[in-house]
């Protein structure tokens, strides 16, 4: 395989990663702040108590491992990728969100989201057409 | 769409990806990484810490996640996560501009078009 292609496939498992990880990150994050609650009181004492309660949740945690994880693709990527490339490539995200609330959480998707779904499915077709790395590195 | 609005989007937008701009310098300025193994990830990632565009892209990524925040204090949802959509034309002018990348004209045509897409998806 030749390095721009080995490159290439590189890239898009880097993203392909980041993008699973974001978006499960934030799907759990949003779960379990729900869980926890909303907070009512920004007084030290009710805040810290907040807080503890949600630290202390399993699925905030397993939120913010994810969100790690994606941190470290993203990282991973930028080492070799443009970041005009990564950037909206990585709007894949959305796409994945809107199809798993669709399909697996059953919520109702309106017309204009589903031309956004299918606007950013080709945008990012465009944009994977292009080499992901215009620069050789400083 | 008031003054204050409109500059807090700016900010959130503009510090946003000065943020991401950060810590593509820096990880550029770390090399590539070739080798996959956990040890040499942990390595390379020790190395990407200890660059100051990374603090330095940390810092203006947490001016926008707070800025957010004040904004989403008084103005609907609905009109700034769509705005916030510009983020992707803003990067690629700044990676064409700060980082030296060549946007040629086929990526501006798909940042563009995810741009709208990511608006429509977020109305």
């Amino acid at each position: 395989m030749s390095e721009s292609k080995s490159q290439r496939s590189r890239t898009f498992v880097l993203l392909a990663l980041m993008v699973t990880f974001g978006s499960s990150g934030d799907v759990l994050l949003s779960q379990g702040m729900k869980q926890v609650g909303e907070l009512h009181s920004w007084a030290p004492g009710a805040a810290i108590a907040y807080f503890a309660r949600a630290f202390g949740s399993g699925t905030l945690w397993l939120a913010i491992g994810l969100l790690m994880l994606f941190l470290v693709s993203y990282m991973l990527v930028l080492s070799w990728a443009d970041f005009s490339y990564v950037s909206p490539a990585s709007a894949i995200g959305y796409v994945l969100v809107a199809l798993m609330g669709y399909f697996f959480l059953g919520e109702h998707v309106p017309t204009t989201r589903w031309m956004g779904v299918s606007l950013i499915c080709v945008g990012v077709f465009v944009v994977g057409g292009t080499h992901p790395s215009t620069k050789q590195s400083p | 769409m008031t003054a204050r609005t409109a500059l807090f989007i700016s900010i959130v937008v503009v510090a946003g990806q000065l943020g991401d701009l950060s810590l593509s310098r820096a990880m550029k300025t770390v090399g590539e990484i070739k080798r996959f193994t956990p040890l040499n990830v942990l390595r390379f990632l020790g190395r990407g810490f200890r660059v100051k565009w990374l603090w330095i892209g940390i810092s203006l990524m947490a001016v926008a996640f707070f800025s957010l925040l004040a904004l989403l204090s008084w103005a609907n949802v609905s009109l700034v996560v769509p705005a916030t959509a510009a983020s992707y034309a803003v990067g690629a002018l700044g990676a064409q501009f700060l980082l030296g990348e060549q946007v040629n004209r086929e990526r501006w045509i798909g940042v563009i078009i995810v741009c709208i897409g990511v608006a429509l998806v977020c109305i």
